[in-house]
């Protein structure tokens, strides 16, 4: 579905992403994981064009899209939940979710905004609250659910648990696996708790300062004492 | 009387500075930029109207064709200049507006010439009078409140009932999120250009309704309008339109009871003490947003 060849990702002097080689396959959800700075927001940003890769290819869906712009992306079916402050805090809840649908790809059966509301029903009662007004998790709701409005091939999902209580985090990655499961969504996860995004992945990808330091099951890589220690910080 | 006559001046004149305001503040929410060369781009479609009429078009028809000619304008030069500024400067958009206010000019007066010449009104210019008394409101003066009402009414439907409209607010407010929600945020922001510059035109053809027009003509109403989109905070649309009728009647109240000569200097004092009182002016309604 997703598959990166010899990335290089720069910011000026500073190299954030060195030559990295990545399968995400179909209907799978793959982890990359690392420890702050290794370059996972990078990735996801040089993925979905608001970043532009200095050098590799990158193929989505078996076309080259390493010079897409982000909306064309969006568009070919790529849903990137950004880190941190991905809702337009000057619309309403609603006009957010309405924006989210309107970016949408015709893959799959169209998630309605009702739908969404049945998921995390506080967008329901904040309807038409201005977006600065939500908590950081339900902001990390309303971008989540923003994103399955688009009804996307790929999800690009950047710490999608940070600040959120374990109950709601349950509940989201819940919600992610069924579509995997039930839609064949296909997902890039990234998150700083190795343990539970282990759990949740197919495959992961242990990212250390911007290289591919360890690609493989899941199951193996939470097995594995010494890279644990070394890259994942449990 | 004269009371009533002067708030009734200011108030079709209030209407003027408001479009030109609200132009303002399309540009400025979408792009961060202060459009200086808005009122030279007003006289360029305003002249082409005038230059339409006097080649025997119907008013309407030139009328129209100048507000097309206006939302061209500014697509091209957002398209054209605009697009390739560095914004993270933010001295160099300036920079570039002021020039293409010189350039603006320069060129009319070559095109156009730079003697006055007079518009035609679309309407009468003599006041409604009921009884013996006049009242200092002419067909034209309510012609001008009334469409500029009706754009501001289209434009508020624009960005709050539709699509397009959402799409534009989002890209103004965050472009990252919005290209990462799959709009094509260049076009909305050529768009957003466009339509400023149509109500940019606007305020210009009825500026010059039944005056005389000049490469300078839009000079005083930059003025009087910038101050008037920065009292509604500059970010509000609808703090554009108040900001432009205190503007209007404020003034006009001035210069009928103190003089015209003062007019600009209490233009000066209306904005020093807005700023004083609400720095962020009347209707600030920015949240976290750093600019
Ligand atoms: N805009 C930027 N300009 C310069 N350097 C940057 C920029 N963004 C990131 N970097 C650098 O690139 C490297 C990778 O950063 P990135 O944000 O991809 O890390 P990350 O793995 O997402 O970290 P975290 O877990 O803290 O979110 C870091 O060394 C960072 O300092
Ligand atoms: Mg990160």
């Amino acid at each position: 579905m997703l598959e990166l060849d010899g990335v290089t990702s720069r910011y000026g002097p500073v190299t954030a992403l060195q030559d990295v080689d990545l399968v995400a396959e179909a209907g799978r959800i793959t982890a990359v994981l690392g420890a702050n700075g290794a370059g996972k927001t990078t990735l996801l940003r040089t993925i979905s064009g608001l970043h532009r890769a200095d050098a590799g290819t990158i193929r989505f869906d078996g076309r080259d899209i390493t010079r897409l712009s982000t909306d064309q992306m969006t568009r070919a079916g790529m849903a990137h939940v950004p880190e941190g402050r991905g809702v337009i805090t000057e619309l309403t809840v609603k006009e957010n979710l309405r924006l989210g649908a309107l970016g949408r790809s015709t893959h799959r059966d169209a998630v309605s905004i009702d739908d969404v509301v049945d998921l995390f029903p506080i967008l329901g009662d904040r309807s038409n609250a201005l977006a600065h007004t939500l908590s950081g998790g339900e902001r990390q709701m309303l971008v989540i659910g923003r994103a399955l409005l688009a009804t996307p091939k790929m999800l690009l999902l950047d710490e999608p648990s940070l600040g959120l209580a374990p109950r709601i985090v349950s509940q989201i990655f819940g919600v992610i696996r069924q579509l995997v499961h039930e839609q064949g969504l296909t997902v890039l996860l990234v998150e700083q708790n190795a343990r539970s995004a282990l759990s949740i992945a197919d495959v992961g990808v242990v990212l250390g300062l911007g290289k591919v330091v360890a690609q493989d099951d899941a199951a193996i890589l939470a097995a594995d004492e010494n890279l644990r220690h070394a890259y994942l910080g449990y | 009387m004269q009371l009533i006559n002067t708030i009734l001046g200011g108030l079709s004149l209030g209407m003027v500075y408001a479009a030109f305001a609200l132009a303002l503040v399309l540009i400025w929410q979408s792009t961060r930029i202060v459009n200086f060369a808005q009122a030279p781009m007003a006289m360029v479609t305003t002249f082409i109207a005038l230059t339409l009429i006097e080649s025997g078009m119907n008013y309407w028809v030139a009328f129209v064709a100048a507000l097309v000619a206006g939302f061209v304008l500014g697509a091209l030069v957002e398209r054209l200049i605009i697009r390739y500024v560095d914004h993270d400067n933010h001295i160099n958009p300036v920079i570039l507006t002021l020039g293409l206010f010189i350039v603006l000019h320069a060129v009319a007066a070559v095109i156009f010439g730079s003697n006055f010449q007079s518009f035609p009104a679309p309407f009468g210019l003599t006041g409604f009078s009921v009884g013996d008394t006049t009242f200092n409101l002419t067909p034209t003066s309510v012609f001008t409140i009334l469409i500029v009402i009706a754009v501001m009414a289209l434009l508020r439907l624009l960005f709050l009932k539709t699509d397009l409209g959402l799409t534009m607010r989002a890209a103004a407010f965050n472009q990252e999120v919005a290209r990462i929600l799959g709009v094509r945020v260049n076009r909305t922001l050529t768009l957003g250009w466009a339509l400023a510059s149509v109500v940019g035109s606007l305020s210009g053809l009825l500026i010059a309704a039944g005056g005389l027009v000049h490469p300078s003509y839009m000079d005083g109403v930059v003025v009087y309008g910038f101050v008037a989109a920065v009292l509604g905070g500059l970010d509000s649309p609808a703090g554009a339109v108040v900001g432009g009728l205190l503007m209007g009647v404020t003034l006009s109240l001035v210069s009928g009871y103190l003089g015209s000569g003062l007019v600009p200097l209490a233009a000066l004092i209306v904005l020093v003490v807005v700023l004083l009182v609400r720095p962020g002016g009347l209707f600030s309604t920015s949240t976290e947003r750093t600019v």
